[in-house]
């Protein structure tokens, strides 16, 4: 089982050689260090939200008002930026990441004690979110004049070579490894997934599991809405539209079972990154904006079909494992 | 008992108001300047244009109303209490092309001046409409702020919002028929970014990397001009490439002042209050009718001609740069 699997990330990590490896053939350009920095730092944001997503989605659970949570927390911070441009960037940071918990907890309360769908539940709240933007903003957009210099300087501060954007999304991938290999949360996000009543039994709250998921979902997904408005130093109503769908398609391009329990970090990792090149390298190796859709959502569906084909054996993994601890 | 004189008081107070607004009507021309909302800077521009129109033709009130949210409902409201005004002459940035009609045809069977700017209502609900510009004047003019700034050509990209998008494409249509006219410029592809920032951002990058000598990106489109302006700066490009294109000024500023952008275009709201207010004037007083062929004058904004629709074009949309960038960044 354990190397099927590996096989599987070995089967994607070729899949980007080859990918890179075409793109190359056709702009050599692409390849160069400089340049894979640049569409890894630009896959970052992706990389931390389907990170998230990750967690949410081995318990069984779905979260669609990521970029809802980035784009309203993005807008506060850029108001608040506009409003009072002294306020420190660690200030922000950290209401960033308490604003999109607690977004997170909301939606994860809804899961866990009133039992609704996660479907429904986020679906609900991305609606919401995005109408409080509305509501917040009255529409209008925070402008790059109306930033001050340390807010749109941050993610783009450069640290060996490489923007605080990127470092960040290694951080937090590190952080992931540890704490899905090493930490009982980790474990029981798979044991959620994988058999939620064996892991009742085992004494995991599957509720509690899940509003974890979620609030770590939601946390990442607000830290990531400073980083993106800062980038890209403009906050509207629409930032990151449809945002949600390409985090999903992350997760299972990466592997990650919809059906929950099974999957792994470097996965998610992977199929970013996979996302990532596609979606750089289309402008830039002069494909019609009319096939670049097509293209995108045929790896989707070649990523879903393997998925598939994994996941009539998911759920074994979690036993197995169970057995070698106990 | 103070409640009823306060309340008598107001109504003598209003009576009194009414009375001297009637007064006036007599010899002056009211003209309503009705927007798609009120609070909105563009809109509060274009209002100052209008009073500028108002003083230099003398004997002319402007009403500057519209409703608290942009909502078709909200303006037939507003244009209902016009009508029982009995003002001179509407003139309005719609909110929708046809759900006005049926008000603004009352308003006119009153024998009240219609015309729409800006925004425009369907023929049947209007004499006439003031485009603030046409497509080949835009067409023409963000080819030429690109050339501007390269006196010996060079290479240019257009970075579009969506490949459906009607004015988008129109617009580049049209520059595409005017190409000849600016020698040694050469226009190397085109991509979209579908009005997202990040996409927008990503093609704009793209667009660096595959046209290492790039010389000018131009961005129709208020969300694609800014991510282009970024892109540049973060590569390190600025003054290599020159982002241009049609945007706002309150959202351009970041970009004129580090000099990824050293011009771009819109229209401009003050010129336009001015011409609607000149235009409803001169059909109100029947000084001009709006007719196809017609050529209506517009004070310091030249004439309108009017095409087959009864439309026309108010002008080149206006250039903003370093010079003028802090005064309009306030404004819209």
């Amino acid at each position: 089982m354990r190397t099927f699997l590996k096989s599987r990330e070995a089967i994607l990590s070729a899949a980007i050689l080859a990918l890179l490896a075409l793109i190359a053939s056709r702009f050599p350009a692409f390849v160069e260090p400089g340049n894979l920095a640049r569409v890894f730092t630009d896959t970052s944001p992706l990389i931390l939200l389907a990170l998230g997503q990750t967690v949410v989605i081995l318990t069984r659970c779905i979260d669609l008002s990521v970029a809802a949570n980035l784009a309203l927390t993005g807008m506060v911070c850029a108001m608040l930026n506009a409003a009072y441009p002294g306020v420190p960037v660690a200030a922000i940071l950290i209401l960033a990441l308490a604003m999109g918990a607690v977004m997170g907890m909301i939606n994860g309360i809804m899961v866990w004690t009133l039992n609704i769908p996660p479907i429904v539940v986020t679906l609900g709240t991305m609606t919401i979110y995005r109408g409080l933007i509305f509501v917040l903003s009255g529409g209008a957009w925070v402008n790059a004049h109306e930033m001050s210099a340390a807010f749109t300087g941050f993610p783009r501060a450069d640290i060996l070579g490489l923007p605080v954007l990127a470092w960040i999304a290694i951080l937090v991938t590190g952080l992931f490894f540890i704490g899905i290999a090493r930490t009982p949360l980790g474990r029981a996000f798979y044991a959620v997934g994988g058999n939620p009543h064996a892991a009742v039994y085992t004494g995991i709250d599957v509720g509690r599991t899940q509003f974890m998921a979620f609030t770590i979902s939601g946390m990442l997904a607000g830290l990531t809405g400073y980083l993106w408005v800062a980038r890209y130093s403009v906050a509207y109503v629409d930032i990151a539209g449809g945002f949600e769908l390409e985090v999903v398609a992350a997760c299972v391009i990466g592997g990650i079972s919809i059906a929950g329990g099974a999957g792994t970090i470097l996965g998610t990792l992977l199929g970013a990154l996979f996302l990532g090149i596609v979606k750089n390298a289309l402008p830039v190796v002069d494909i019609s904006p009319f096939w670049q859709l097509a293209i995108s959502g045929t790896a989707i569906i070649v990523a879903v079909a393997f998925n598939s084909r994994s996941a009539r054996s998911k759920g074994r993994i979690i036993l197995k494992r169970a057995e070698g601890h106990a | 008992m103070g409640i009823t004189r306060r309340l008598f008081g107001g109504t003598a107070l209003a009576a009194m108001l009414l009375a001297g607004g009637a007064a006036q009507a007599q010899d002056s021309v009211r003209i309503a300047l009705v927007v798609k909302a009120l609070g909105i800077g563009f809109f509060e521009a274009a209002a100052k244009g209008a009073e500028e129109a108002a003083a230099e033709l003398g004997s002319v009130e402007v009403i500057y109303t519209g409703p608290t949210d942009t909502t078709a409902e909200g303006q037939i409201e507003v244009i209902n209490a016009l009508i029982a005004q009995n003002v001179d002459a509407i003139a309005v940035s719609a909110n929708d092309t046809d759900a006005l009609v049926p008000a603004l045809k009352k308003a006119m069977q009153r024998g009240i001046t219609v015309i729409s700017w800006d925004s425009g209502v369907a023929p049947e609900g209007r004499q006439m409409h003031l485009n603030p510009s046409s497509n080949p004047l835009i067409g023409n003019m963000i080819i030429k702020l690109a050339a501007d700034n390269l006196p010996e050509g060079g290479e240019v990209a257009v970075l579009s919002a969506t490949t459906t998008s009607t004015n988008q494409n129109i617009w580049i249509e049209e520059m595409n028929k005017v190409m000849g006219d600016y020698t040694g410029i050469e226009v190397v592809g085109t991509v979209y970014g579908d009005d997202l920032a990040d996409k927008s951002y990503r093609e704009a990058q793209g667009l660096m990397q595959t046209y290492p000598d790039l010389d000018a990106i131009i961005a129709p489109t208020s969300v694609g001009i800014v991510a282009a302006a970024r892109a540049v700066e973060d590569a390190g490009k600025v003054g290599q490439v020159n982002v241009t294109g049609l945007g706002l000024p309150s959202e351009m500023a970041g970009a004129i002042e580090s000099g990824a952008s050293k011009s771009f275009a819109i229209w401009n709201p003050i010129d336009l209050g001015y011409s609607a207010t000149y235009l409803a004037y001169e059909l109100a007083t029947g000084d001009a009718e709006a007719a196809p062929g017609a050529e209506i004058p517009m004070g310091r904004m030249g004439t309108l001609t009017l095409d087959d629709n009864n439309e026309g074009a108010m002008a080149d949309p206006f250039v903003y740069d370093e010079s003028n960038i802090d005064e309009f960044k306030s404004i819209f």
